[in-house]
């Protein structure tokens, strides 16, 4: 299809320059740049090789998802949580049946519990580390990248052996988890996390020193703490600008209570602070996934309640009452009473939250997903302002953002 | 069950807002140890400004923003539309629900994006969605959906099945 000058957006900036009347560049770039992590696409105005602004275009990605949550009722949408941010799964699927226990009023058993808050920050590791390859890899450290594809398949096998699947797992249940853990699992956890600690090192040495890194990080992407309340940002985009807000820490929930670890917080907003803030993390994940597996509780992995979780297979057999819940279950799905509730977790790249109203029936009147990658994204324009074109890819590698997660 | 309450009891808003309270607030729900408040639409920028800057409340942070149709139960004399702020105070990290009823054709409701500038893109996408003007947005189109779409894919009344095939780049040609 050849390329046709009537978006809005782009008829915005040529009228723009026009008025203007200066020799100012636009650049297409997107939708298919490799470095938009995606399919992003960016309109930028530029004097030389300096931006003078940028106009995120985004939708390409837009599924309907909050729409398809109405059609779907509460349990049947859990799969399609994966399909948010693809790259941290297990805490999309939190956050979603989280919200469904809030508004429902239950608690997962504890084993559940622990098993989520480990899965969880396993996930964040996944993440950070697909994150620290790829924006190094656009910088032009390559050698990085390759070294976290490494350790990301060691977390995909634990998560195979879970759940079965390795990318879009849908293993969190309203009222616990799908099936339990095998009896490995604490192992093959505890061997990945004790490798680890020295792995975590081994980048920062190729990185954290590196003069060219800190030349194209430093004083880069700059955004004050201020600013980034004001955008909404969250996650470690705000906690490298000094603002000190961990939702694990601030608004507990699961179990984060009971572990003990640290938020760690940047100074100068830039590039580099924020990939010291997602270092730390994941260090302090490595920590809480410790604890964990050391308080790993025994006992039941979803609640006995049978209008909220399927009944064993083996009951269906003896009981007819099992067998009316196994089917009402599976027709109708798990009700909610009505209300409203909104129920946010700290997924990896800020805050996730999902704003469920209920009306009595197994479908939710809304289902709102409050996206981290969305709000961080909306501060790109005033983090790009004034630098060269080739930060604008360090820039957009920093916010860590997934456009499955922006345009849902 | 008890969940932790995220944000502060009505007491201590009452309080807070002194005076302001009975000029604001319509009437409050609590739920699940979340605080929601119905506040009068028609002052919704001075409110957020009042929640934001009152040193005692300090809700600084606009966590999310976003609108819910309620076509098929609505309430006696209860508009359709109601939009919906959820605000977050990085001071206490106390939350705390906003709901605004919005009614005309199209329905019509003051900008936020002068408290906080990152509404800006919340609200788009509400206008995008519900089809909700934000009166004084500085860029107020569609952000998800494609430009041209018709209708406005999250309200009650549009279909979620049964849609013919969105074919864009044939419209495109057509029109050349």
């Amino acid at each position: 299809m050849p390329y046709k000058l009537d978006f809005q957006t782009d008829r915005r900036i040529s009228e723009t320059i026009k008025q203007l009347n200066n020799d100012h560049m636009v650049l297409n770039m997107g939708p298919q740049h490799p470095s938009t992590h995606g399919v992003l696409r960016l309109v930028i105005e530029l004097d030389g090789e300096e931006i003078v602004d940028v106009i995120p275009d985004i939708g390409y990605l837009h599924r309907g998802m909050e729409k398809l949550a109405e059609a779907k009722g509460y349990h049947r949408f859990i799969p399609f949580t994966d399909r948010l941010d693809y790259l941290a799964p297990m805490s999309n699927n939190t956050g979603l049946v989280l919200t469904v226990e809030k508004l429902i009023g239950i608690e997962a058993p504890p084993r559940a519990q622990y098993l989520r808050v480990i899965l969880c920050e396993l996930a964040r590791i996944s993440s950070h580390l697909l994150w620290l390859g790829t924006s190094a890899l656009d910088i032009g450290a390559m050698s990085v990248f390759l070294y976290t594809f490494r350790e990301r398949e060691t977390i995909y096998d634990i998560f195979e052996e879970v759940c079965g699947a390795r990318f879009t797992v849908s293993y969190m249940r309203v009222g616990g988890v799908s099936v339990d853990v095998p009896p490995h699992f604490v192992k093959m956890v505890q061997t990945f996390i004790d490798d680890f600690g020295a792995k975590i090192e081994e980048y920062a040495t190729l990185l954290t020193d590196n003069k060219i890194w800190r030349l194209r990080t430093e004083g880069i992407g700059v955004i004050s703490g201020e600013r980034a309340v004001e955008y909404g940002m969250t996650g470690p985009c705000l906690r490298g600008s000094g603002v000190d807000v961990d939702l694990r820490r601030d608004n507990p929930y699961l179990v984060y209570d009971e572990l003990d670890f640290n938020v760690p917080l940047g100074e100068n907003g830039d590039t580099f602070d924020r990939y010291l803030v997602r270092m730390e993390e994941m260090r302090q994940s490595r920590r809480i996934i410790r604890q964990a597996l050391k308080k790993l509780p025994g006992g039941l992995i979803k609640v006995e309640d049978n209008k909220v979780s399927f009944p064993k297979r083996s009951t269906i057999e003896n009981s007819m009452e099992a067998l009316i819940h196994h089917f009402l279950l599976s027709s109708d799905g798990v009700k909610a009473p009505a209300g409203e509730v909104y129920m946010s977790i700290e997924a990896p790249k800020g805050e996730l939250g999902f704003y469920a109203v209920g009306d009595g029936s197994p479908y939710p009147k809304r289902m709102r997903i409050r996206s981290p990658s969305f709000v961080n994204l909306s501060a790109l324009p005033e983090m790009s302002r004034g630098h060269m074109i080739a930060d604008v890819v360090a820039i957009i590698g920093t916010i860590d953002l997934v456009l499955g997660d922006c345009d849902r | 069950m008890s969940f932790p309450i995220v944000g502060e009891p009505i007491e201590a808003i009452k309080e807070k807002l002194d005076i302001l309270y009975n000029e604001f607030v319509e009437r409050f729900v609590e739920f699940r140890g979340e605080l929601t408040l119905y506040v009068k639409p028609e002052r919704i920028v001075e409110i957020c400004r009042t929640f934001r800057d009152n040193n005692g409340l300090a809700y600084n942070m606009l966590a999310d923003l976003t609108a819910v149709d309620n076509l098929n139960n609505m309430r006696d004399g209860e508009p359709r539309f109601h939009v919906v702020y959820h605000l977050f105070s990085t001071v206490s990290k106390h939350r705390i629900r906003l709901k605004a009823p919005v009614v005309g054709e199209p329905p019509t409701i003051d900008s936020v994006t002068p408290v906080w500038c990152g509404a800006n893109w919340h609200e788009r996408e509400c206008f995008d969605m519900f089809g909700i003007v934000f009166r004084g947005h500085p860029d107020l189109r569609r952000i998800l959906m494609p430009e041209d779409w018709e209708g406005y894919p999250l309200r009650k009344d549009f279909p979620v099945a049964d849609q013919e095939p969105y074919e864009y780049i044939n419209k495109q040609l057509a029109d050349e």
